[in-house]
């Protein structure tokens, strides 16, 4: 890889001191360390060895840990697309993954490409090294927005969330909103026509629906039953399989083969990302399983109490619907959003699981209760962690006083 | 009461390396260094000798005006060649072209049986005189202890668990009568207890074994068990107005050295290690000696760092620079100054790495010995990881927090978050761990320091 060097070793005097791209030296590093890690050595005094792993190792198991949600998204756009004009049977599997592709890339690359633009201007400005950390909000955008979104909703929204869900605080690090979830949420209260309803999930291309075709979500059907009395949703959803080309049974919902954003349909999929991030260490199996647990927990706690049809559903279909589990595997796990504190994490997935639950079932004009409940819990993780790290200071001081 | 306290927490380093156990044939160092930087709360030097002088072994060399009672010595005897200073003119080293044979400054010489009937003052005396007062370290601040205080106890960490540590018991097989007088003058500088920790997957050197009136502790698990802040946060923790004295086994020895030869003469054994020295193995060496002779025609490779001490703690000095006053390891690794093609992706077994991201393999094989060099593998960062700090850091304080109540120079938070607990060294595996690079030592330091002059 010499030659490689060679290159970067022949332009790097423009980008250093004195050089005529002095002061674009960020932009320089941020690419040259993408290629190699560089000679920096440790200091003369403390840990003269380090440990292998590093912030953009770390930060690409999470991308990795995606990817199966992004490929499988980009298949089930297509899938969606051939269901709803009724020619899936027309069509096979690569054809139905180019053309959800086709639709999903160009949403990737302006996510990365408008977010990226803004965090070399800061680091430029700023003159410090380009963070990794949004190697990660770039991908979970994408994933997180539903396949007809205008691209350039996706610039506006990414900017708007790296620029006031992060710079603003500091950069990667200091921030207290997840960054995604922040330009989620932003598209959500700037644009709604565009991100909910029944219109948006599914790419016609023009295209003529088939009849008894209709583009909801499954929580869509849930919320129905909030408002309506005799609306059982596991009736709804059987009936809507029957009669449409969508099927909203457990196992299909389970599988991922539904409207919905581009990489969340997909339980299955999302666990597997799980499995690679709590493999690795890097995702905190104490956020993951207590959003689980919570949501379970209160999903029961509603159907037990059942003063509506969506409480009456199954707790269990509240983990496969929607978000949920997308945003208890991706979103409630970011460490700089999270919670901080091993116990604190534990009540911080807790209260999201309890939250998200809470929302969907008594609020029919929002169903999706994933995003607000991480958003909102992000705001209050720094108080459960000042609680947590409270206690320890009392132990201490309980001790000396003895 | 004798405690038996099992550490969970933490990581062992395996490293190539390991200094075989027997003492190796070394010429004597030409030249020797007393450094006063090893002595981190010495502010203002004041020095005792000048170019041209000659001393003999025992003979002052400085001493810190805010502390004046303790005398740093000259380890060997000869003529002061060089005194090198830094920036403000700050005082770094001072060289001595050493005699081939000592002579010796004579302090009073007690026999064994004396050595229990000295009086308290008296052995704080000599000892300030006698050159081994600084081995003696306070907590809180990990510092030399002041004459003037009274520790609640007295604590000798009896194992090393850094990589490549030199082995106490082995390196002090021959002081156990030296060690027994140590003990016996400790016991007299506190109204509590005197502990000596020991590690239940060693042997027990016999050294440890026969000292009347002590506490043995035995501590089991990985890295940082070893440490002595670590074994004091579980025997008894420092709380705010305590204050203990920590002491390392060779400096026990030095102690009781003094009092039984009378004379100061910091003759120790130490491990030279690391992967990148030819033949690891013990010497018998004096403080402050040139280490050109431990490494001549012993080094694998030329792009090395040589390091005082372990490579968790250590200093770099050159490679004829000057072995610590406190070290007892000289360890030898490659320097890591070179750029790795695709090193943040490629998967890779040659790398220790604490953690299991993608592609990190090391976690497959915890037996293997790992030959690392300096590269940092990454670049610096702001604080994103949580929760692995808390791995490596067997005490009940939470890391970040304590490191974040540092760098705001919060205080009353430090206070809080216990820092009167620590020492950089109890922080160096969160350095190494730490997917950010930060130098949290560096940090730990900052704090403890702020509070102390506070």
């Amino acid at each position: 890889m010499k030659f490689v060097k060679d290159i970067f070793d022949n332009v790097k005097p423009n980008f250093t001191n004195g050089g005529k791209f002095e002061k674009y030296y960020p932009v320089y590093e941020a690419i040259e360390t993408l290629f190699f890690v560089p000679d920096h050595t440790a200091p003369s005094k403390g840990a003269h060895i380090r440990d292998a792993n590093d912030m953009k190792r770390m930060m690409n198991t999470v991308v990795i840990a995606m990817i199966p949600c992004l490929l499988f998204g980009m298949w089930n756009a297509g899938y969606q697309h051939y269901l709803a004009t009724g020619n899936e049977d027309a069509s096979t599997f690569i054809g139905q993954f180019l053309l959800g592709a086709q639709w999903v890339l160009p949403i990737v690359i302006v996510s990365y490409s408008a977010g990226l633009a803004v965090e070399y201007v800061f680091a430029i400005v700023r003159k410090h090294a380009v963070n990794e950390g949004f190697l990660v909000s770039g991908m979970l955008i994408p994933l997180i927005v539903p396949v007809t979104i205008p691209l350039w909703m996706v610039a506006v929204a990414t900017i708007f969330a790296v620029v006031l869900g992060k710079e603003v605080f500091g950069g990667t690090g200091f921030n207290i909103l997840n960054p995604a979830l922040t330009a989620r949420a932003f598209l959500f209260f700037a644009y709604p026509t565009d991100m909910s309803g029944d219109v948006c999930w599914v790419e016609l291309a023009g295209e003529k629906a088939v009849d008894g075709w209709s583009g909801a979500t499954a929580l869509a059907y849930g919320a129905q039953g909030v408002g309506e009395t005799g609306m059982n949703v596991v009736d709804n959803l059987t009936k809507v399989s029957a009669s449409g080309p969508i099927d909203f049974s457990p196992m299909s919902m389970f599988m991922g083969t539904i409207p919905g954003s581009v990489g969340e349909t997909s339980t299955l999929m999302v666990l597997i990302g799980a499995f690679l991030l709590l493999a690795t260490g890097v995702g905190s199996w104490r956020i993951m399983t207590s959003v689980f647990a919570g949501g379970a927990v209160m999903g029961l706690l509603m159907q037990g109490i059942g003063a509506n049809e969506f409480m009456n559903m199954p707790f269990f279909y509240h983990l496969i619907i929607g978000g949920f589990a997308f945003g208890a595997v991706f979103m409630a796990t970011d460490p700089v959003s999270a919670a901080h504190t091993n116990m604190g994490k534990i009540i911080y997935g807790f209260l999201i699981g309890i939250m998200a639950v809470l929302i969907r079932v008594l609020n029919p004009a929002y169903p999706e209760g994933m995003m607000m409940a991480i958003l909102l819990m992000n705001v209050f993780a720094p108080l459960i962690d000042y609680y947590v790290v409270s206690a320890n200071k009392k132990r201490r001081l309980k001790r000396a006083t003895v | 009461m004798s405690k038996q306290i099992k550490i969970k927490k933490g990581f062992d380093i395996n490293l190539k390396g390991k200094a075989e156990k027997n003492i190796g044939d070394f010429a004597r160092a030409e030249y020797f260094a007393i450094k006063p930087s090893d002595f981190i709360h010495v502010s203002r030097p004041k020095l005792e000798v000048a170019v041209g002088d000659k001393v003999q072994a025992g003979d002052v060399v400085f001493f810190d005006k805010l502390q004046d009672s303790v005398k740093y010595l000259a380890p060997v005897s000869g003529e002061v060649t060089d005194i090198v200073r830094g920036a403000k003119r700050r005082l770094l080293e001072v060289k001595i072209k050493a005699d081939a044979e000592d002579s010796y400054k004579e302090f009073k010489k007690y026999t064994a049986q004396e050595v229990g009937g000295i009086s308290k003052e008296d052995a704080i005396k000599e000892m300030c005189d006698g050159g081994v007062w600084p081995h003696i370290i306070q907590r809180p601040y990990a510092v030399v202890a002041s004459p003037e205080d009274s520790p609640k106890a007295i604590y000798i960490s009896a194992c090393d668990t850094a990589p490549l540590a030199c082995d106490p018991g082995f390196a002090l097989k021959d002081d156990v009568e030296n060690f027994k007088a140590g003990i016996s003058i400790l016991k007299k500088l506190t109204s509590g207890k005197v502990h000596i920790n020991i590690h239940t997957d060693a042997e027990v050197a016999p050294v440890f074994e026969q000292n009347a009136g002590v506490q043995v502790n035995k501590f089991s698990g990985p890295h940082p068990a070893g440490n002595v802040g670590i074994q004091i946060h579980h025997i008894d923790p420092i709380n705010k107005g305590d204050v203990v004295w920590t002491v390392s086994p060779f400096g026990v020895a030095q102690i009781g050295k003094l009092f039984l030869e009378g004379k100061y003469d910091p003759t120790k054994i130490i491990a030279i290690a690391g992967g990148s020295v030819a033949k690891p193995k013990y010497a018998k060496v004096k403080a402050g000696t040139q280490v050109t002779n431990l490494l001549a025609n012993n080094l694998n490779e030329d792009n090395v760092r040589v390091i005082s001490g372990n490579v968790l703690t250590g200093e770099r000095i050159s490679n004829d620079g000057y072995l610590g006053f406190y070290n007892n390891e000289l360890t030898v690794i490659k320097e890591g100054n070179e750029a790795e093609f695709f090193g943040w992706v490629l998967p890779t077994t040659k790398k220790l790495s604490f953690h299991r991201a993608l592609g990190l393999m090391s976690f497959l094989n915890p037996k293997k010995e790992y030959d690392l060099n300096t590269n940092l593998k990454g670049e610096l960062r702001a604080f994103v990881q949580t929760g692995a700090f808390e791995k490596v850091l067997p005490m009940d304080i939470y890391p970040s927090h304590l490191l974040k109540a540092i760098l705001a120079k919060d205080y009353e938070e430090m206070e809080a978050l216990g820092i009167y607990e620590v020492a950089e060294e109890d922080f160096a595996l969160c350095e190494f761990i730490d997917v950010s690079k930060n130098e949290i030592q560096d940090i730990i330091r900052e704090g403890i320091e702020l509070l102390r002059q506070g």
